[in-house]
């Protein structure tokens, strides 16, 4: 029983301490005592964030060979390179929490893990590259920036990284809409669509309304999340439309428009049953995403095999 | 399925000549030349830097901050070792 009080004891003060970090604005450093819920909190939700990097390579990646120009292809094979890195920063920062490799990719695999429910849409055209580069990474970049601010030591430095890295991404995707939306007709046409396509899907990208947030509340006390859901995706409106006008495309949203009062722009009802359903695995590539990445894994073996002989190999010769 | 055949590596990167070397982050490696090649195409794709140090993680002794207090405080208690200490006389208004 005594040990148990100890235990107590020291767990309480020691969650003071934790609790005065978050308070004066100081990072939790990986070998920081912290409370096993909060540890939980930051590996799902940076894993969650790596595995939407590596997955959204595959949507982009389906274009690379079709790109419509070589300069196009190497910005593109750039692009998605990046997205490679980033996932990369993410898992590196997300072990420092003891969890390791191999179980946040178990855990995509078997579908225990989210990623961002926005990969799971088809690239039906090259349109799409632009409207996932602007929007897609435009509402990424949004929540990023926030994040720079994130509690968790690791995490914030990495979005640093990741911040700078990012912006290239928004611009070039900008910049094939906008040379789509100033061509012939039918490019125009292909311009509008992409857009009308991956607008909602971007706005789900920030998450349940507040109100509706499951991990929201206690994210934003341990200042593991920085801005709410709603405040964000508001920002990325806001963002938004003064870009769709430069681009001379139609609102994806009728009921868009400028509330004088709020100095925000208003905006139409969103679809939560479609993002229920897509993150629960009903979208048009859920099972062709994952499936591809078991695939990529598999494959990939022979050389963690190799790797695996090689290693014992220096060690004997070490050892010798 | 099993990424544990790698071992982990600290990554350090030196902007540009004449400053220190900067932890940027870590990564997955079979050797410490490999280590080498992956820290370059990960984190010096836009000339981040001109040299790169890697180390394996477990190679890295380390303080532990919370005890920071038993570790430096001999330090904190010699207040004459800053130059603040000294007050200088009114004339003499740089030093």
């Amino acid at each position: 029983m005594i040990s148990m009080d100890t235990k107590t004891i020291d767990e309480a003060v020691e969650l003071a301490k934790f609790e005065q970090k978050i308070a004066n604005e100081e990072k939790i450093e990986p070998s920081d005592w912290m409370p096993e819920a909060y540890r939980k909190n930051v590996i799902r939700q940076m894993s969650q964030h790596a595995h939407s990097e590596i997955i959204g390579m595959q949507p982009e990646g389906n274009w690379i060979t079709r790109a419509p120009t070589l300069r196009r292809k190497a910005v593109l094979l750039s692009k998605v390179q990046d997205e490679g890195g980033h996932g990369l920063y993410l898992y590196s920062a997300t072990e420092t929490l003891g969890i390791t490799r191999s179980e946040m990719i178990e855990a995509l695999q078997s579908r225990k893990a989210k990623y961002a429910s926005i990969f799971n849409y088809p690239t039906l055209t090259w349109a799409d590259i632009g409207a996932i580069g602007w929007l897609v990474d435009g509402a990424a970049i949004v929540n990023q920036i926030s994040l720079q601010r994130t509690s968790y030591g690791p995490y914030a430095r990495a979005m640093v990284r990741i911040c700078k890295e990012e912006s290239f991404h928004q611009r070039q995707g900008y910049e094939i809409m906008y040379e789509l939306a100033h061509g012939t007709p039918v490019q125009k046409q292909m311009a509008q669509d992409a857009m009308n396509r991956f607008w909602w899907p971007s706005l789900m990208m920030f998450g349940p309304h507040d109100a509706d947030s499951a991990h929201s509340g206690q994210s934003i006390l341990w200042k593991v999340k920085r801005e709410s859901n709603d405040f964000l995706r508001q920002k990325f409106i806001d963002q938004s439309v003064v870009q769709i006008e430069v681009l001379g495309l139609e609102l994806p949203d009728p009921e868009i428009v400028w509330n004088e009062e709020r100095g925000h722009y208003d905006s139409g009802p969103i679809d939560w049953d479609e993002f229920k359903r897509v993150i629960n695995g009903g979208g048009p590539c859920n099972y062709q995403r994952i499936k591809h990445h078991k695939k990529a894994h598999q494959e990939g073996e022979w050389v963690r095999e190799a790797v695996r002989a090689y290693r014992l190999k220096q060690q004997t010769k070490n050892v010798a | 399925m099993n990424q544990e055949h790698l071992a982990v590596y600290e990554v350090f990167v030196r902007s540009n000549r004449g400053l220190d070397h900067k932890h940027v982050g870590s990564l997955h490696a079979e050797s410490p030349e490999h280590a080498l090649m992956y820290a370059r195409d990960c984190y010096i794709r836009r000339s981040e830097g001109v040299s790169i140090w890697v180390v394996e993680s477990s190679n890295i002794t380390a303080s532990t901050e919370s005890d920071v207090e038993n570790f430096v405080e001999p330090m904190d208690d010699k207040p004459y070792r800053h130059a603040t200490h000294y007050v200088l006389p009114e004339k003499v208004k740089n030093m």
